[in-house]
């Protein structure tokens, strides 16, 4: 199988301070990735990288090096914005930030269809939206004449999901699409994802730091720290059997809905900042298993049945 | 009466009025609870359901929209036991910050975007602790954060310089700056990642510790509470529907609400399709008459639509809101 979406030596820098101390920080270092059709991908890890690259991949932002290549279709060089976007969508984070509370929610499927000139008259456009809605569980007459507020955040949600299925796209960015939506109706937003990708063959670059989710629905993983994806393979290896000792770290810290489970050792936290411009590896300020060369040299890829690891541990 | 803040079938309404039209939105509505000392006490619950109005109320601020509608609620000071919502603004001022501080959701962004950290805590420290110089002061405030195992340093810097993370520990190590006895905390950790968030959870249980205070903590995530929380009452609609050691509600959830919660979570190693709670959240502006679940419910039974259930003991400190869990049945009389 061809990937769909391909990731080459990814990078982008941003620059910080004012005119006389400048300090560059990368946000994004060198990454790589494919997504294969159909496949929910999960890029984990801390705030900040992950939405980078997604708002890369949405053609906001251009990557200060690398490419990003979609069916071998270079994105930089992509004159054509609107057919980018016939091909990929984006679910967001706060569905009550997404939708302009003064603005009626099926006004926004609408204007999608004209925008693409996906129907030409009224009665096919509904036609389209009671198809898509049905698909996320919900219906015309649910939303019709509602604004977002008349809607839980599980329906609007649900709702956005479904407006940007209507043109059909083949990858679907899906920005901590959970995060704001009430502990009772997570799940029915989390199955939808399984479920699209299963029926409509639509990919998905589901971008979170809830690893139990993750683990729940998404294909592989990418655990991204300061930049660069430190582990990445199939989801049930990664997070059943971490190797990197950040992965370890991540895993650790859920917190588990079990009381049984004792107290965790205290951890140590250091500024983005710090990290960000440190030397050799950037986990060597509070890994456990730090060694000498960890602090000097940036530790390379090593391919360990199915899953690359960014680590010195396993350097042979 | 044996704990710390006791509430009394509090009542607590939104009143808005729109065109000469009159709506309420019943925020807290007959809400009984009773929060004991030095312990973690957790309030689970979905956004809206009441859990901030609460809290608001905790803290004696019922200031307009929010209107008090009937109950009460007491603080414990030396022995004496003082209806909290009837005290005037001075009196409330003077029990602020020394007895009962409050670190309201999205704290992270509370600090002054334009003044070092430092100044913010003067200005607690110069309103709320008499005679004492500037110098005095600042080094107090170096001391206390040395003391919850936070660099002082982080006293020189603006807030944009800091991470979320460390921003939101700064601020709940502000709330405990005068050793208070209570500190009520809402939603201290969303929005981070679940390393800052372990971090500071940790901070939160080295203050409790550290004072042996009461920590009020607010939160969706029954991860959290299952990890920190001691005690624990469950919120629904505006109603509290379970309340009990923590423990005993993880392994013997008794509402049909509860258990949802805790069984729709997924965990890494468990594969098991889940599913979540069906219907949606009711609207506070017209709750569902009788119990307020029963829309949802799938276990409901005759009278869950007509009667409300009330609180009623399963065990000595386990108490439940639900028909189903009565075990002399009484509801037809």
């Amino acid at each position: 199988m061809t990937a769909i979406l391909k990731a080459r030596n990814l990078t982008k820098i941003y620059s910080l301070g004012g005119l006389f101390s400048r300090t560059k920080i990368t946000a994004v270092d060198r990454v790589s990735f494919s997504v294969q059709p159909a496949e929910i991908f999960t890029l984990a890890g801390e705030s900040g990288c992950g939405k980078t690259t997604a708002r890369m991949i949405l053609g906001f932002e251009y990557p200060t090096a690398g490419e990003l290549l979609y069916e071998n279709q270079n994105l930089v060089e992509l004159r054509d914005k609107k057919a980018w976007f016939k091909k990929v969508q984006a679910v967001f984070q706060n569905p009550f930030e997404t939708f302009n509370p003064l603005r009626k929610v099926e006004d926004y499927f609408f204007e999608t269809i004209q925008n693409f000139r996906l129907d030409k008259s009224m009665k096919k456009a509904e036609e389209l939206i009671e198809e898509k809605l049905q698909a996320v569980g919900l219906s015309l007459c649910d939303i019709a004449g509602k604004y977002p507020g008349e809607l839980s955040g599980g329906q609007l949600q649900r709702a956005s999901i479904a407006r940007s299925l209507l043109t059909n796209p083949s990858l679907l960015i899906a920005d901590e699409p959970v995060s704001m939506v009430d502990a009772s109706l997570r799940m029915s937003v989390v199955n939808l994802f399984r479920k699209m990708s299963d029926s409509f063959r639509v990919s998905v670059i589901y971008i979170t730091h809830d690893l139990a989710t993750a683990y729940y629905i998404s294909d592989r993983i990418a655990i991204m720290f300061r930049g660069n994806i430190v582990e990445i393979g199939p989801v049930d290896q990664v997070l059943e059997n971490p190797k990197h000792p950040y992965t370890k770290l991540l895993i650790e810290s859920i917190p588990q809905p079990d009381p049984q489970i004792p107290e965790k050792v205290p951890i140590k936290i250091l500024e983005e900042k710090e990290e960000y411009l440190r030397k050799g590896c950037k986990f060597s300020g509070r890994c456990p298993e730090v060694q000498n060369i960890c602090k000097q040299q940036i530790p390379e890829d090593i391919s360990l049945n199915g899953t690359v690891v960014k680590c010195h541990l396993y350097q042979k | 009466m044996n704990g710390l803040i006791e509430v009394e079938q509090l009542q607590t309404f939104y009143v808005l009025e729109y065109l000469g039209k009159k709506k309420t939105i019943k925020a807290v509505n007959d809400v009984t609870l009773s929060i004991p000392e030095n312990v973690i006490y957790g309030i689970a619950g979905e956004s809206g359901c009441g859990k901030t109005t609460l809290l608001k109320a905790l803290f004696a601020s019922i200031e307009p929209p929010l209107q008090l509608f009937g109950g009460k609620v007491s603080y414990l000071i030396k022995n004496n036991f003082i209806d909290a919502l009837s005290l005037n603004g001075k009196e409330k001022r003077e029990l602020r910050w020394s007895y009962i501080s409050y670190i309201p959701q999205g704290s992270m962004s509370v600090f002054n975007p334009v003044k070092k950290l430092k100044v913010t805590y003067l200005d607690f420290l110069e309103s709320h602790v008499r005679g004492k110089a500037g110098r005095e002061l600042l080094s107090l405030a170096r001391q206390h954060l040395e003391q919850l195992g936070l660099s002082p340093q982080v006293l020189d810097a603006f807030p944009h310089q800091l991470s979320g993370g460390m921003r939101q520990r700064i601020a709940i190590a502000l709330s405990a700056l005068l050793k208070p006895q209570v500190i009520l905390a809402d939603e201290p950790t969303t929005a981070l990642d679940v390393v800052a968030q372990r971090a500071v959870l940790q901070l939160m249980r080295d203050i409790q510790q550290e004072i042996k205070n009461t920590i009020v903590l607010v939160t969706h995530d029954m991860g959290i509470h299952a990890n920190i929380t001691t005690c624990m009452a469950i919120m629904y609609a505006g109603k509290i529907v379970e309340v009990g050691p923590t423990q005993e509600i993880f392994s013997n959830p008794l509402h049909p609400y509860t258990k949802f919660l805790i069984h729709s979570l997924p965990r890494i190693g468990d594969k098991m399709p889940k599913k979540s709670v069906p219907g949606a959240p009711p609207s506070l502006l017209n709750p569902p008459s009788g119990c307020p679940f029963h829309p949802r419910c799938p276990e409901i039974s005759d009278f869950c639509q007509d009667k409300v259930p009330d609180l009623n003991n399963s065990t000595q400190n386990h108490k439940v809101a639900c028909w189903l869990r009565r075990e002399s049945c009484d509801c037809n009389s």
